[in-house]
């Protein structure tokens, strides 16, 4: 029998305001362990939560990004469990008056993930095991999250690692986090299921956690699924769990711990307001929102007329389609700033998490001046690359590398004197090209470029070559 | 007196703490004092005075805190072995104003624990005695505050009203226990027991001394949600007449209330009538539903709030376990008393899968219909008048068996709690008993200038002499 998978996502992102969601310690990154805590986040008798306006903007943001009805009016409540990690015993979130309600998320090949809800809530801190014992770290207690529920759309491992790729583009775009896997700023719990083909009803799902890659993700699904199929094909039935990955065996197995009976006793919590969000605040955060990836796709290709590959590449990180139109900008031809970037720019970037953070030694207007220079002097392209590629290694402007005959290029009687002494200087290509090898012409455009340090253009050099060789 | 120089603020200080070592043991009004911080801050205002400095009203005047009142540096319990040695490192922000206006504390005063219970008995320090008769109780759960006040070893004291705790006390101890409208004080800093309930008010010995601190301490607060502050001024309101003045009584908070304490409040209305009031009776049902919506909701929030206690962070940790479940089941049993973990449970229940919607749903529904109750009645009357307790100081000891039987002593004050809504209690008389009776008054949201000069005005009729314990603490 075929067997058809079925998952769901729950995707928690951090939120990368600069302060906490219910005090003003900052929510940066490690630091020594406890140092960004205070009274409020590590839950101190008396303490209060003050909400963080800007955590609720940024959840805002998340939901019209991802096509979300807002409520007008939604609330903080408390989800009641037991863990060191969590010094009030309550995590601070929302149950059934989430910010975000009834959302998508579009897929390359058109088909929509349907978003359930995204609410706001706080994170817990870190239990480290050392060899003198258990130890909590409270630094990332409170941190703002987001938590992005999905229904049960996704039909393929493909999808899942396509869907939560998708989010990961929408919130970087937005700057609302830097969703990163590895540091758990971007962190997924799957529902797995299977059924067979065909079939309406849904199996009984398990839950996956721990995966913090896309490869960990695409492992522990495959895994999973094929597990659930072997289950089932062998009359067994699968078991309503919560499953870790161990990235050591590769496989999924269930988690002893007892949180699928955990009963978390969500009430409203009384030392917060119901949140309001007006038409005019709504708004207000629409207009701050960065241009939408999707739109912003179409418009590279018909603004800047590039293939969609290319544009693609350009718009996955907001910093870099950034960086491309303003290199862009006022050029006769925009793909040849593409061409910088998917090129010599790239392959400074070594992986994804540096094309995010994106810090490179050439600003965008050193690039657009380059490139201006260069349409303007009609400067070859293999020039502005080798100019690109040392003010990429030294960080010094364009004016440093190009002189003032490298952009007034080389023509009239100089080419030719250059192309005289490319054929005494080559006999043999030009015994060749005259015995009838018409393509042994190019050894001599070659050693023109050669001799005026590409400042010559090679089309004219040809022109010149075939002349003093025609006429003998 | 301290401007005109008659005293000296470390005379008047030195001359509390004398009075509370020699009266304390007999009351055990007070689980801690903090004589350096108060004679420093006495030293203080004195060389304020000396450079010709103004003071403000509450500059320089001995008070104290309720044990759950966070204050930094000093040891803040809750009366419950399972915050033993637990120092706050920051200060709650009603202490804090406080604190700016140099008021001058003398210590923490005892508690039930947690603030749950009704004569401070539920306190891991010991019950506090009642100043008129110490073998009965001073009321809670702000008892150790009523009986410090009453017995004139502080000027006033600050406490915290959850269901009752600030009247109650008030009203057995035949002090003024005045408790804001929900929202007008900050709780930042009051160690939390039912979050949507608790308020911090002042316990006095004068309703314009209430009227002063209020003014003082009811600021909005960017460090509490909950806290807008008040809308205006109470003292500038002092004095004004009250003739006209509609006061409803609601014959239910009349039930079950014995002779002695229901003649006390006859004679009051007397007294209300000749100065102008217009008194009518009506019924007012839902005042029953009181006790169980409160302790359906409060034990609620309570068993959230107290769910911080694992030993991990601070406070009483257990010495001996094998694991990290064993260490906090082991910690919170044997760092809670009986009536902190019987409302624990109860509060964990109600709020069950399975159970959430016959109780805390429901317990929340009906707060609804309470809150709709008082504001219908507020359309035909400007305040009621109750008694504060149905009875007047028991014995210690008496209530020990039946947690039920204790709840009744909330009945007249948890609906305003319910409801948000400032009531005072003031003395009107005593009981067979010889012991003090007190009359609640409540007024609709924010009405604390109506609710508090009606009390001043009364107080003033009735010889406006300071309620305390004559001969006893300072009596200046």
């Amino acid at each position: 029998m075929k067997y058809e998978l079925i998952c769901g996502l729950e995707t928690h992102v951090e939120l990368s305001t600069k302060t906490k969601v219910f005090c003003s310690c900052t929510t940066e990154f490690g630091g020594e362990p406890n140092t960004h805590c205070c009274p409020i986040c590590i839950g101190l008798p008396g303490t209060l939560p003050i909400l963080n306006r800007r955590a609720v903007e940024y959840t805002v943001m998340a939901g019209i990004a991802t096509n979300c009805e807002i409520s007008t009016i939604s609330r903080m409540d408390r989800k009641n469990y037991v863990y060191p990690d969590l010094p009030k015993a309550y995590q601070i979130s929302q149950y059934d008056m989430p910010l975000c309600r009834n959302g998508w998320v579009g897929l390359s090949d058109g088909r929509r993930i349907r978003l359930t809800r995204i609410h706001l809530e706080e994170d817990a801190g870190k239990l480290i095991h050392g060899r003198a014992g258990t130890f909590v770290d409270y630094n990332r207690s409170g941190v703002p999250l987001i938590e992005i529920v999905s229904e049960p759309d996704i039909r393929s491992v493909e999808e899942a690692v396509e869907y939560v790729e998708k989010l990961q583009m929408i919130m970087r775009y937005l700057g609302i986090s830097d969703c990163r896997m590895e540091e758990g700023s971007l962190r997924c719990d799957v529902n797995v299921s299977v059924r067979p083909e065909g079939s309406d009803g849904l199996g009984t799902r398990t839950e996956i956690k721990n995966m913090n890659s896309f490869s960990h993700m695409t492992k522990a699904l495959n895994y999973e699924r094929d597990r659930q199929i072997d289950l089932l094909e062998s009359g067994e039935s699968v078991v309503q769990e919560t499953r870790r990955y161990d990235e050591k065996t590769g496989c999924t197995e269930g988690m002893r711990d007892k949180e699928d009976a955990n009963d978390y006793r969500y009430f409203r919590d009384p030392d917060l307001i119901a949140i309001r969000i007006t038409e005019e605040t709504a708004r207000k955060i629409r207009a701050e929102m960065p241009e939408d990836p999707q739109k912003r796709l179409s418009r590279f290709q018909s603004e800047y007329a590039l293939p969609e590959k290319e544009a693609l590449l350009l718009i996955e990180h907001r910093k870099i389609a950034d960086y491309f139109e303003r290199a862009a900008e006022g050029l006769k031809n925009p793909r040849s700033a593409a061409n910088c970037i998917t090129g010599p720019i790239f392959a400074r970037l070594p992986d994804e998490n540096a094309k995010e953070k994106f810090q490179i030694a050439v600003s965008a207007e050193d690039l657009n001046a380059l490139l201006r220079m260069a349409e303007k002097a009609g400067i070859r392209e293999n020039l502005v690359r080798s100019t690109l590629e040392k003010m990429l290694d030294t960080g010094k402007p364009v004016s440093d590398f190009l002189s003032k005959e490298d952009l007034e290029g080389v023509s009239g009687e100089e080419l030719k004197k250059f192309c005289r002494q490319a054929v005494r200087q080559n006999p043999a290509a030009v015994k060749d090209y005259l015995g009838g090898k018409q393509k042994a012409i190019k050894a001599l455009v070659g050693a023109v470029m050669k001799a005026t340090r590409g400042r010559a253009d090679p089309q004219k050099a040809q022109l010149v070559l075939k002349d003093l060789l025609d006429r003998g | 007196m301290l401007e005109s120089r008659e005293l000296s603020c470390t005379e008047l200080t030195e001359k509390y703490l004398n009075a509370i070592g020699k009266e304390n043991a007999a009351l055990n009004a007070y689980i801690r004092l903090t004589p350096e911080t108060a004679l420093e801050t006495a030293r203080r205002v004195d060389e304020d005075i000396a450079s010709g400095r103004s003071l403000s009203p509450l500059e320089g005047i001995p008070m104290t805190l309720k044990d759950n009142i966070s204050t930094k540096g000093i040891e803040t319990t809750c009366c419950s072995k399972m915050l033993q040695g637990y120092v706050p490192i920051y200060d709650a922000t009603v202490w804090k104003i406080l604190k700016d206006q140099n008021a001058v504390l003398l210590g923490k005063t005892n508690m039930d624990e947690f603030a749950m219970g009704s004569t401070c008995e539920n306190s891991c320090y010991g019950g506090a005695g009642n100043p008129h008769d110490p073998v009965r109780v001073a009321g809670g759960s702000s008892g150790g505050a009523a009986a410090a006040v009453a017995s004139d070893l502080a000027v006033y004291g600050l406490g915290s009203d959850t269901g009752g705790s600030i009247r109650e006390p008030a009203s057995f101890c035949g002090a003024v226990g005045f408790k804001p409208t929900y929202g007008t004080v900050s709780r930042y800093g009051l160690v939390a027991f039912a979050s949507s309930f608790d308020q911090i008010g002042p316990i006095t010995q004068s309703v314009e001394d209430a009227a002063l601190i209020y003014d003082v301490i009811s600021r909005q607060d960017p460090m509490d949600s909950t806290c807008t502050g008040r809308k205006t001024a109470v003292v500038p309101d002092l004095g004004k007449g009250i003739r006209g003045l509609k006061i409803g009584i609601p014959r239910e908070y009349f039930d079950n209330v014995p002779e002695d304490v229901r003649k006390a409040l006859r004679n009051t209305l007397k007294i209300w009538k000749s100065m102008g009031a217009e008194l009518s009776e009506f019924g007012m049902p839902s005042v029953k539903l009181g006790l169980p919506i409160y302790y359906i909701l409060a034990c609620a929030e309570a068993s959230s709030n107290l769910g911080r206690y694992d030993g991990i962070r601070y406070g009483y940790c257990t010495p001996h376990y094998q694991n990290r479940e064993e260490m906090v089941c082991k910690t919170r049993s044997e760092g809670f008393g009986r009536e902190v973990k019987r409302r624990i449970l109860l509060g964990t229940y109600v709020l069950s899968a399975g159970y959430y919607d016959a109780y805390y749903k429901k317990a929340q529904d009906l707060r609804g219909a309470v809150i709709r109750a008082f504001d219908d009645v507020f359309q035909k009357c400007d305040l009621i008048l109750t008694p504060t307790v149905p009875t007047t100081a028991f014995p210690k000891g008496r209530t020990g068996g039946d947690p039920v039987e204790n709840y009744q002593t909330d009945i007249c004050t948890v609906p305003v709690n319910i409801a948000g809504l400032p009531a005072v209690s003031i003395p009107c008389g005593s009981g067979r008993d010889g012991m003090p009776v007190g009359m609640q008054l409540i007024g609709p949201r924010f009405s604390e200038s109506v609710l508090l000069n009606a009390a001043y005005r009364y107080e003033q009729e009735t010889g406006g002499e300071p309620y305390r314990v004559k001969g006893m603490g300072v009596d200046l």
